[in-house]
């Protein structure tokens, strides 16, 4: 009897372990698919055609740049150890890392499917920066800065908010524990920061802005934000390393969070320019992604909206009037999306975060502040100063350093003539052939 | 011989077209263009950011004619590329000295 007990148990875990490893690999591949394709033809769309490959080339090398880190020592920075501001070496190599699940963060999948998982977040951050120095950065500088980035802004970010021991970490024992359900602070305020800093380093495109520079092609852009929503759906449902419930409740917070957003961006826009653009729909779409990421496996399916409204009209303001008014060119607005989007999503989840949706702090225990739990907007405050913090700092240093090895930023006539030639010998349209 | 060139809306483009083929018209080289005349252009927004477009997308037809056909194309083009509106386009008439088939060098209206 005992041993018929013992069998059922075995199966049962088995059972629940295929299914949730089914679910994260689909999640895995569906954040790949952010990047490539969806991220770069988003941008791809959006820069002049002389610059389309070079754009999405970034994308693309990071797929494989940060792969290649991520197995000998990213993954271990992020996750190995248990610092409270960076892990260590002990998955270097990715040793120890195998069928056994790591019951830390996720006790009943593989630890090389949530490895390869994580890793697909490592792989759009950085991607996420070329928004901004779109169509006037070095290619070498461009892998020389992502690849320290990663080690010095991402790693120990990622480390702080979701590796065990972290000091904004939630539920692994942080002093500050930090609400981000799949990266509010980890992903797009690191990254969304950074893009502002490095426009700001870089200085505007030449032209800029008097020069008409419109987007060469929006099919190009519609097609990439339309990935980018059903990438995202891998990135937060994906997020509650299993899937259940919590699962499906993170993945209706982000199709609502996005849809109120694309609406909101787009009311914004008729009032102010009497019509609403597709370029406009979209972007508020993403916007909406963005500012629900923090919040997805915590908020219910009203906050949702409300969270993703705000963003959409936050985020239009950014790009129109906060950009216009300071004059830096954030050429894809990088910093205007993501970094304002992921600071608005990563207060707003102080505020709306349940314990019906995901008693992280303990059963009976509130979590936001609408839960009774307001301090929880101190500690988001916390989490999104050090954010912004390190990305801004260690951007900064890593900018200067990158200029003095490689240098940042094409020559003028390079510019001129378009990233495409000069910095890959290759063009994205050869119509006449 | 008179060269005749015609910049027209690109939506009249057909109707010029086959207007010219039914009074025998039997050649001509066609262009797309850009350009503006006392015609305003629009304005594109994107992301807040506000683009004039003042040189709009027109047809340039180019054909060289014996003299006798002229005034008829000219009829036939103005009747079928009207529109009334501003930015319907202009005709421009000039002298041709010579004309060469380069098959077998046949020279002057022969060559036409």
């Amino acid at each position: 009897m005992n041993d018929k007990l013992a069998q059922l148990d075995k199966d049962v875990k088995a059972a629940q372990s295929s299914a949730d490893n089914a679910w994260m690999l689909v999640s895995a591949a569906l954040v790949l698919m952010m990047t490539g394709p969806g991220l770069a033809l988003f941008y791809g769309g959006l820069v002049r055609r002389k610059n389309t490959l070079a754009i999405m080339m970034q994308s693309f090398a990071l797929m494989a740049l940060i792969t290649v880190m991520w197995a000998l020592v990213g993954y271990s920075l992020c996750f190995g150890g248990s610092g409270p501001v960076i892990g260590g070496f002990e998955h270097a190599f990715l040793r120890g890392v195998g069928a056994e699940p790591n019951p830390d963060y996720a006790g009943t999948i593989p630890q090389m499917t949530f490895m390869v998982y994580q890793l697909m977040f490592a792989v759009i951050t950085p991607a996420l920066i070329t928004g901004a120095t779109a169509e006037r950065m070095k290619f070498s500088g461009t892998v020389l800065f992502m690849v320290l980035w990663f080690l010095v802004v991402y790693a120990p970010l990622a480390h702080m908010v979701w590796g065990k021991g972290g000091f904004l970490n939630a539920s692994l024992g942080g002093r500050f524990p930090t609400l981000d359900f799949a990266g509010g602070t980890v992903v797009h305020i690191s990254s969304g920061v950074s893009a502002l800093v490095c426009a700001l380093y870089m200085g505007k495109r030449s032209g800029y802005p008097k020069q008409p520079m419109p987007p060469h092609s929006l099919v190009l852009s519609f097609i990439g934000a339309c990935l980018l929503w059903v990438g995202w759906f891998g990135f937060n449902a994906g997020s509650a390393l299993a899937a259940g419930s919590l699962a499906s409740s993170a993945f209706v917070a982000t199709h609502f969070g996005a849809a109120a957003a694309a609406l909101s961006w787009s009311a914004a826009e008729w009032v102010k320019n009497g019509r609403a653009s597709a370029l406009g729909a979209i972007s508020g779409a993403v916007a909406g992604l963005v500012a629900i990421t923090p919040a997805a496996g915590f908020v219910g399916p009203m906050p949702a909206l409300i969270i993703g409204a705000v963003a959409g009209v936050a985020c239009f303001l950014m790009v129109t009037k906060v950009k216009a008014a300071f004059g830096y060119d954030d050429a894809l607005d990088a910093f205007g999306v993501h970094g304002a989007g992921g600071t608005i999503g990563a207060l707003l989840t102080g505020v709306f975060a349940q314990q019906v949706i995901n008693p992280i702090f303990g059963v009976g225990k509130s979590v936001g502040g609408l839960d009774g739990h307001w301090g929880q907007v101190g500690n988001q405050l916390v989490g999104v100063g050090v954010a912004w913090a390190f990305a801004l700092l260690g951007t900064f240093v890593l900018l200067k350093i990158v200029d003095l090895l490689t240098g940042i930023r094409v020559p003028e006539e390079h510019e001129m003539e378009g990233l495409d030639i000069t910095q890959h010998g290759e063009e994205a349209y050869n119509l006449e052939t | 011989m008179m060269k005749l060139e015609a910049v027209i809306q690109p939506s009249r483009f057909e109707s010029v077209k086959d207007a010219l083929r039914e009074i025998g018209v039997e050649g001509m080289t066609v262009t797309e263009v850009r350009g503006h005349g006392r015609q305003k252009g629009h304005t594109e927004v994107y992301r807040g950011r506000e683009y004039t477009v003042d040189l709009l997308p027109k047809i340039k037809l180019e054909m060289v004619l014996p003299d006798n056909l002229v005034n008829r194309v000219v009829d036939t083009i103005l009747k079928s590329a009207k529109t009334g509106k501003i930015g319907d386009g202009k005709i421009f008439l000039s002298r041709v000295d010579e004309a060469i088939r380069i098959r077998n060098e046949e020279r002057g209206e022969n060559a036409l």
